[in-house]
């Protein structure tokens, strides 16, 4: 067992595209769920017309880039206030359902047959991210040792990190504003806002479009860093890792989501490397009978399962977070 | 029904790439291996096989090792199609020496689909025949054909396979076919969708694990039938006796704790999206991602009554729905458990305090709707196949199923099951892509929510 070696990839992991990704997600989840108590399960779907907003643009209309940039902001805005008039006013669990249904639509027509002149279908879209290419500095990748990256993913970790602090700053400063605060008080007590006679539906909608900003944006930098968008990485699943990765970190905290990512990231990867050298090779550490390779890179969601159940059962703040800021009940 | 059928002939070329010589297998590079064979289930014995010349009318193929295949109806050929015209949207399934799945492709505009594959084997092609287009089948005639591969080559073979051409159904005969399919879909929703009903009126969670219930009822049936060699019926009977099991457990060992601890009903919606992801994981663990077979009524033959055409396992599967579905109204309506459940799913304190165990109410509720999904999964199951993700596929049609209706009602979700399996079923007769045709329902979940959020058959103040 390669001690070494399970760290670097967890710590590449942590620190590297995939976890930025999530990190934004979370980010808006954050604004979603953690602010304002909307139960958005549809992530998966802002970071998808994130994507394709970009994807689109590009390969199919052959417009300039930067046009393709602007539409992975504006597709997930519009999701946002198409998906909010019917779905503000309902209750928790009802949005839950409607948001979840709304990122499987998605992901279905993204990846349907009858659509592949526009979307791709299930091999997605590749072949629009050579301007961000260009853009990149570095003349080499990184090697600490301890952690390493490659010229393109040294690129997308400056872009990815400077976004992401970026985006905790600006949430740090609307969260402490009046605007915050009142997001936060209709987590708490919706009527009693509306009793003030502020416009809850107003708010509720403003949060919903940042946050799914924040998701296209995730969805962008996941486009961006990949190369390639395929139907198969928006899958609702991503939105609850997104989800395990805020708790982890706590929400209603501006940081965390961020360190929830890396911390998420670390402990799947690190788990990933472990199972996977314990299985490889002729004389494997674990016997076949028990566990083969396929079957060792399953353990990590097993785990990711468990454990969000008990971080939910157990400490549902998280690291950072202040229990009474989660206390939200749908009924 | 008169069919005219005519012979029609059905080209899969199959090219086999092996173009990157992965380090893994570069001692082995210069050896012939025997390797992908193809169309097992689908070629015509009574043609063989003949290798072409690498068609120059073949798309660019994406690198890496795979499989390509290229569909065309060769009756139907055309200048611009010399070969026949291209099949678009037939999914092919690529299945390993041991019959675990490797890949799914659906051919594109060219007819073309293309599986990667990881390593040496003797790989089977499956076509799958709901997806060909309306009016063309295939005769049924099964052999497969090993061929010779050579590594670091591209090796391009025909096989013909046997297709046969009916008659295009009248658009009569295919509604009424696509009500009868949207009726029996309906009703193993509505099983699930009870289920799910039941546990939601009792305890207030929406239980995201669900479809992992389903899941469940179909991988014990297919346990009981295969690893224990009972016959599909009473494998099914075993299932649901062993999901009821796993109701009660599943209450005992998780959601009793929790409702004792106070957790709040959001907080335990999340345990249960963990809780679906785990036993997801676990499925896939023990069971592998392949999609598989119980031993009975896999292929029945289409019994004709006149207007419609059924198999028996289709009849079966609709009457024990039924019987299963009415059992359970006539429970909650007149026994003494069902009106206790009835009365906690109004007013949790109220029943309380009138002397009723709440907790043991709760219980049986558990009980009850974990086996309704279990019976959901072994119809399923014995309806087309088993497989890890076959309930959560389903979650989101019978959370549609159940929304529709109204949450937390019995009629509701019988209603909304039933509407859901019609439209997802009979969508394509109406312009609905049958590649997505689930979308549809998700789409009227979401515009019910829009024009009337407590579902047809709900109340009001279950929206609040």
């Amino acid at each position: 067992m390669d001690i070494i070696e399970i760290l670097r990839t967890a710590l590449s992991q942590a620190l590297g595209p995939t976890a930025i990704v999530f990190a934004l997600a979370a980010i808006g989840l954050n604004i979603h769920f953690g602010y304002t108590g909307l139960l958005n399960f549809g992530q998966a779907g802002f970071m998808a017309v994130g994507a394709y907003g970009l994807a689109v643009t590009v390969v199919i209309m052959d417009l300039p880039f930067w046009l393709g940039i602007g539409m992975a902001f504006l597709m997930p805005l519009l999701l946002a206030i198409v998906l909010g008039f019917p779905t503000l006013r309902l209750r928790a669990d009802y949005l839950a359902i409607a948001t979840i249904a709304m990122a499987e639509i998605l992901r279905l027509i993204f990846g349907s047959v009858e659509m592949k002149e526009s979307f791709g279908g299930s091999n997605g879209l590749t072949g629009y991210s050579k301007p961000y290419k260009d853009l990149n500095p570095y003349d080499g990748g990184l090697d600490l040792g301890i952690i390493r990256f490659s010229r393109d993913d040294l690129w997308s970790v400056t872009v990815g990190w400077t976004l992401v602090a970026l985006g905790c700053l600006l949430v740090w400063a609307l969260m402490r504003s009046p605007w915050g605060r009142l997001l936060r008080s209709i987590r708490e007590d919706e009527d009693a806002v509306r009793s003030l006679g502020k416009n809850v539906f107003a708010y509720k909608m403003q949060a919903l479009i940042l946050g799914g900003l924040f998701g296209g944006l995730a969805g962008l930098f996941h486009a961006l860093k990949q190369s390639s968008v395929v139907p198969s990485d928006y899958s609702t699943n991503i939105t609850f890792f997104a989800y395990t990765a805020l708790l982890i970190g706590g929400a209603a905290r501006v940081l965390g989501p961020v360190v929830g990512a890396i911390i998420f990231w670390f402990l799947v990867a690190g788990l990933g490397s472990i199972f996977s050298q314990a299985t490889e090779g002729s004389d494997p550490l674990l016997p076949t009978w028990l566990m083969d390779g396929t079957q060792a890179s399953l353990i990590r969601f097993i785990v990711t399962g468990l454990g969000l159940m008990l971080l939910m059962i157990y400490r549902p703040q998280g690291i950072f977070g202040d229990r009474r800021e989660i206390a939200i009940d749908g009924r | 029904m008169v069919h005219r059928r005519w012979w029609a002939l059905l080209l899969a070329g199959v090219i086999l790439l092996l173009l990157s010589p992965a380090a893994a297998h570069a001692d082995e590079t210069a050896e012939p291996t025997d390797s992908p064979s193809s169309g097992s289930a689908t070629q015509s014995p009574s043609e063989s096989v003949s290798p072409t010349d690498t068609a120059s009318d073949d798309p660019v193929v994406p690198s890496g090792p795979g499989i390509g295949i290229t569909l065309v109806n060769s009756s139907d050929k055309s200048d611009e199609h010399p070969k026949g015209a291209p099949m678009e949207g037939v999914t092919l399934t690529v299945l390993d020496s041991s019959g675990n799945e490797v890949g799914e492709g659906v051919t594109d505009a060219e007819g073309m689909a293309f599986v990667p594959v990881e390593e040496l084997d003797t790989y089977t092609v499956r076509l799958d025949e709901d997806t060909l287009p309306d009016g063309i089948n295939l005769n049924g005639s099964n052999e497969s054909q090993p061929i010779q591969m050579r590594l670091l080559t591209t090796t391009f073979v025909d096989f013909p396979i046997g297709a046969t051409k009916g008659e295009t159904a009248s658009f009569g005969d295919k509604f009424v076919a696509s009500m009868l399919s949207g009726i029996k879909f309906g009703l193993i929703v509505a099983l699930a969708a009870l289920g799910l009903s039941l546990i939601f009126g009792t305890t207030g969670l929406t239980n995201f694990a669900h479809g992992e219930l389903i899941t469940l009822g179909g991988l014990f049936t297919y346990f009981a039938n295969r690893e224990l060699g009972l016959s599909v019926l009473l494998a099914g009977l075993v299932a649901v006796a062993l999901s009821a099991g796993f109701g009660w457990t599943q209450d005992r060992a998780l959601w009793r704790p929790l409702r004792r601890r106070g957790t709040g009903l959001i907080a335990m919606m999340i345990v249960s999206i963990g809780f679906g992801l785990f036993l997801r994981s676990v499925y896939q663990y023990f069971f592998g991602s392949s999609t598989r077979s119980l031993s009975e009524y896999t292929n029945q033959e289409r019994r004709d009554y006149g207007l419609f055409k059924l198999a028996d396992k289709e009849v079966a599967i609709m009457l024990i729905a039924l019987v299963a579905i009415a059992l359970v109204c006539v429970a909650m309506a007149k026994t003494r458990m069902g009106k206790a459940m009835r009365a906690v799913s109004d007013n949790p304190a109220l029943a309380a305090s009138s002397g009723m165990r709440v907790d043991g109410v709760i219980r049986m509720a558990w009980i009850l709707g974990t086996a309704l999904s279990g019976l959901a999964g072994a119809l399923l199951a014995v309806n087309s196949q088993v497989n890890f993700l076959m309930g959560f596929k389903l979650l989101l049609l019978v959370f549609a199923a159940v929304t529709l209706g109204g949450l937390g009602t019995i009629w509701g979700a019988l209603f909304g099951s039933m509407v859901i399996g019609i439209m997802v079923e009979a969508g394509p007769l109406f312009g609905v892509p049958s590649s997505i045709k689930e979308v549809g329902a998700l789409v009227v979940l979401i515009l019910i929510l829009l024009i009337r959020p407590q579902g047809i058959l709900g109340r009001r103040e279950r929206i609040g």
